[in-house]
């Protein structure tokens, strides 16, 4: 086979314009889904689609080879158009075997195109994925979809031969013939994952050889095969001027910890215990030495979460990142920074639970543990991430309100938003507003210094040791406003209680007011937070314009509430909650407004289909 | 020292705060020592920074006039590795027992130590949880009659030394709460070694656990008892310096009158040794069968974690400059979405 270029458009055949095209990768786990995903994700969005992504994989690294278990996917949704999810339905479908094909085709369009290789679909592949017939042979069983049978891994040797590689080399090639031919079909360039592979293999040029060839020997196939008759285009989308790039939740919150320490007079100390989907951060983080950031990989999460607490009484901007079952092993420690009153953040990204539940699935069910999961009363401010780019702000806000209140503040990302990529417009450093960390120098109260000493905000100062005269001590034991010295008188406690409480409160007078997209009242309003955000805008703008009376208002500020929240809560008839959970959201909105809202919950470690929103609006609205 | 440094004396190192140890705690005689100590370093009291967990002996930080968090249950390690981290230049005490350190932060204590952060790390052990009045702890002897465990302990206790000589730590040490001019001169030495400092200290709980180490702190008792350590000098003991403690046949110790034997025969203490076999021998010499060590087992110089930390930062600002935010935001691939 050819390895020349293709010419852009083949004779005879046509190319037709489209807006948007969902298309998912699958197969086992070993055959580099997740990177033919991520590879179609650059170069469209440098093509200058929007795009949204969702990987989707098996908690096993290497589950049974062949296996439905072992299945991964990388769902991709590129677009003329703003788009704000991953799609719902599939397109475009690449299964690479059997048990790809089997857990994912029923996601796939009716009339979508089905590729699938199929060479692995012999008879021990067959059995593996559980089928007792092979469903490509016959015409029914697939008649909904366009197939495409490509025997890939006999193309992909083909292609690489005569470079030296084992066959069993040979056969790692095969997502690239996957990604080469499915860049044929919507007509992508091909010249970014070339150079990445050039790059990222630099140190094995055989292996750099055989994926370009393999890469081109797809599209190749695309183009000399009449099978496939038409080809698509998918213009650039309409996207606010500017400058973008890629970017994934994980990889915003690193670079707005990274802004944070570059801007801002106090170093970052990151401390972390490997855990998926979080572990990524401390990898980000750990390249960003040079932009003031010290990592520090502690031997649990249990000490990821002290050294925290250490690092912020030694006057750094700490931040700890876990999810779930990670959260419930910080808990304790989350307590004695919320009395000590030292600020931090402490980044959640939500995966499927209880327990370990769905580790690298997504959910929103720790809203409740992030309220509430600490002895005492112990209330902490709570800031969710709304897309992938929005990490890189939130976390800052999150820091922002740290060190300006002296708290502990969560920050609530989960699984889809940290591991979904989108374009993001590239901010100017310039633009950005540093955090202001303000060390006190000087003792506060006549010549002592009192280290619970409150500003009218309920505020105390930030000593940082090493400075002469504010030698304190703080401690996990009640204490004493003003001194801090130790106290347990009732009084006393009661007192703190309430103040530590209502400093927390105070958050809402710094905070933005909350917005709404849509009319200010009506019959329905849908209020969501968190990673929902694209799903439940696209649902409530589709509804909108069939005229229905329905407003979206999205939270980032989930405690306190934006302290305009219950009059727009008052402004329509009903409220919708729709939430990856069962119910989390909706409880408190209930219990603190008395409001009865109806609940729309979803635990099936997907995030929603805009369809499933939409259509709930439209029940309510009809009911 | 610097001479621009004003006298600081104990009583500047002595915080506001009473003291609520039971009466004659032997924890009141460290508290001492430390007071008497610090002066003598020539650090700025404001580079002092005590962390403790939970237990009697980690109320230690209310009574030191020094930056102190007085924090959770086991984690002190921990808490004391993110003030190093964030705060390199300070002087970082922690301040534990056996139950904190042995049972619940046994984790932390292991990884601090493998660490090698220039951390001193100083258990009072009393072989009783005290704070919790009187259940029996990790040190505690096998058959310990205690309120949870009315017909004695069934599990082996763990070995405070053997257990930092297990995880490489590079300064061993222990003292008597009541030896207060060896206790003082460890202290000193703890604070001046480079890397985690690990000093076990007899403490006598005289409430729930009264006498447990009068073997190795009362007169009369003590010298033959216990040995002091000293680098390059045979190991001798005794009230009339009469003993010693030789190696046997099999390599193993072996208490001899020195009585017609050359001190050349006797086992010389060599606490730079780099392997730490040696070390690990002498905390295995428990008393009554021998008398226990007193002193440093060991201190070497190893790799110090906040060092290398910061090595790794300064390389990292040489080599690739100031972080540029404009060049970590434009990296990777970008387009330019035109107006």
């Amino acid at each position: 086979m050819s390895v020349a270029d293709p010419p852009a458009s083949p004779e005879g055949r046509s190319k037709e314009a489209i807006d948007t095209v969902v298309i998912r990768f699958c197969g086992d786990s070993g055959d580099g889904m997740q990177l033919a995903g991520t590879q179609f994700t650059n170069v469209s969005a440098v093509f200058g689609n929007d795009v949204s992504t969702l990987p989707d994989f098996p908690a096993e690294i290497r589950a049974p080879i062949g296996t439905v278990a072992g299945v991964s996917g990388f769902q991709i949704c590129f677009s003329s158009k703003d788009i704000f999810t991953p799609g719902d339905e599939v397109d475009t479908l690449v299964a690479m075997n059997p048990a790809a094909l089997k857990s994912n085709v029923a996601d796939l369009k009716r009339g979508g195109t089905l590729i699938v290789n199929e060479d692995a679909f012999e008879a021990s592949n067959l059995k593996k994925a559980g089928y007792d017939h092979n469903p490509l042979d016959g015409d029914e069983e697939l008649a909904a979809y366009r197939v495409h049978k490509v025997p890939m891994t006999r193309l992909t040797r083909d292609s690489v031969e005569g470079l030296g590689l084992s066959q069993s080399e040979a056969d790692r090639s095969k997502n690239f013939f996957a990604l080469g031919l499915v860049y044929w079909l919507y007509d992508r360039d091909s010249k970014p994952t070339e150079d990445w592979v050039q790059t990222k293999f630099a140190k094995k040029p055989e292996i750099a050889e055989a994926n370009i060839r393999a890469l081109k020997g797809g599209s190749n196939f695309g183009f000399s095969t009449e099978a496939f008759t038409v080809h698509y285009e998918v213009p650039p989308a309409q996207l606010a001027p500017g400058k973008y790039r890629k970017i994934t939740g994980n990889e915003a919150v690193a670079m707005g910890l990274a802004t944070a320490a570059r801007l801002s007079n106090a170093d970052v100390v990151f401390s972390g215990y490997p855990i998926t989907p979080a572990s990524d951060i401390l990898h980000e983080l750990s390249k960003f030495k040079h932009f003031g950031v010290t990592t520090f990989q502690a031997e649990d999460e249990i000490a990821a979460m002290s050294a925290t607490c250490g690092a912020a009484f030694g006057g750094a901007m700490a931040v700890t990142a876990s999810s779930g079952p990670g959260i419930c092993l910080k808990g304790e420690a989350m307590g004695l920074g919320m009395i000590t009153e030292l600020p931090m953040v402490i980044i959640d990204v939500q995966r499927g639970g209880p327990s370990t539940g769905l580790p690298t699935k997504t959910e929103q069910s720790d809203l409740l543990l992030a309220m509430f999961g600490r002895n005492g009363e112990s209330p902490l401010p709570i800031i969710a991430p709304q897309t992938p780019g929005d990490c890189f702000w939130a976390i800052q806000e999150a820091m922002r309100v740290a060190v300006e209140f002296m708290t502990p503040v969560v920050l609530l990302s989960d699984g889809y938003v940290a591991n979904g990529a989108e374009p993001w417009m590239v901010p100017k450093a310039s633009d950005i507003e540093p955090i202001k960390v303000d060390f006190l120098t000087a003792p506060n109260q006549d010549d002592e210094f009192h280290p619970y000493l409150r500003d009218e905000r309920l505020v105390r100062p930030w000593a940082r040791p090493g400075t002469p005269g504010l030698e304190h001590r703080v401690g996990g034991l009640e204490k004493k406003d003003g001194t801090g010295n130790v106290e347990y008188s009732p009084e006393n406690h009661q007192h703190m209680s309430d103040t530590r409480a209502r400093k927390i409160a105070n958050v809402a007078d710094f905070i933005p007011e909350q917005e709404i997209d849509g009319p200010e009242s009506g019959e329905l309003l849908v209020l969501s937070w968190g990673g929902t955000f694209g799903s439940c805008r696209t649902a409530v703008r589709q509804a909108q314009q069939d005229g229905r009376s329905v407003a979206h208002a999205h939270l980032r500020y989930l405690n306190p509430f934006p302290r305009n929240l219950e009059s727009i809560i008052r402004s329509y008839k009903k409220v919708l909650i729709p939430e990856l959970n069962l119910g989390q959201l909706s409880l408190i909105v209930r219990s603190t407004f008395l409001v009865d809202a109806v609940s729309f919950n979803k635990v099936q470690g997907k995030p929603f289909k805009v369809i499933e929103v939409f259509n709930k609006i439209n029940d309510l609205l009809n009911s | 020292m610097s001479t621009l440094l004003p006298q600081l004396t104990a009583k500047d190192f002595a915080s506001d705060q009473e003291i609520r140890w039971c009466p004659r705690c032997g924890d009141y005689s460290i508290l001492a020592q430390m007071k008497k100590v610090l002066p003598e370093l020539g650090i700025p009291r404001e580079q002092f920074c005590f962390v403790s967990g939970i237990g009697c002996s980690s109320r230690f930080p209310y009574y030191m006039n020094t930056y102190g968090f007085h924090s959770i249950h086991g984690r002190a390690p921990a808490i004391a590795s993110g003030v190093k981290l964030a705060n390199p230049d300070l002087q970082v005490w922690v301040i534990t027992g056996d139950g904190d350190a042995l049972s619940i932060g046994g984790n932390h204590l292991m990884h601090a130590i493998r660490r090698n952060l220039d951390i001193n790390i100083i258990l009072f052990n009393n072989q009783i949880y005290g704070l919790t009045k009187g259940q029996y702890s990790p040190t505690s002897p096998l058959g310990s009659k205690t309120k949870s465990t009315p017909y004695g302990s069934v599990d082996n206790p763990l070995n405070p030394l053997s257990v930092a000589i297990g995880c490489e730590a590079t300064f061993v040490a222990r003292s008597v709460d009541v030896d207060t001019r060896h206790l003082a001169a460890t202290l000193r030495r703890a604070a001046n070694h480079k890397g985690t400092s690990f000093v076990e200290v007899y403490q006598d709980c005289n409430v729930f656990n009264s006498g447990a180490f009068f073997y190795a702190s009362k007169k009369g008792q003590k010298e033959n008892n216990i040995v002091y350590l000293e680098h390059g000098k045979p190991l001798i003991f005794g009230k009339e310096r009469d003993k010693g403690i030789r190696l046997n046949a099999h390599g193993r110790p072996e208490v001899v009158e020195l009585s017609g034997i050359s001190e050349d025969d006797l086992l010389f203490h060599d606490e730079e040794a780099d392997d730490p076999s040696l070390a690990f021998l002498l905390a295995q010499m428990r008393h009554p069968e021998f008398p226990e060590p007193l002193g440093v087992l060991r201190n070497v110089s190893r790799t110090v974690y906040d060092e290398a930390v910061r090595d790794q930062v300064s390389h990292a600002r040489e080599t690739l400059g100031e972080g540029d935010l404009e060049k970590l935001f434009n990296s990777g691939d970008t387009w330019v979405v035109e107006a």
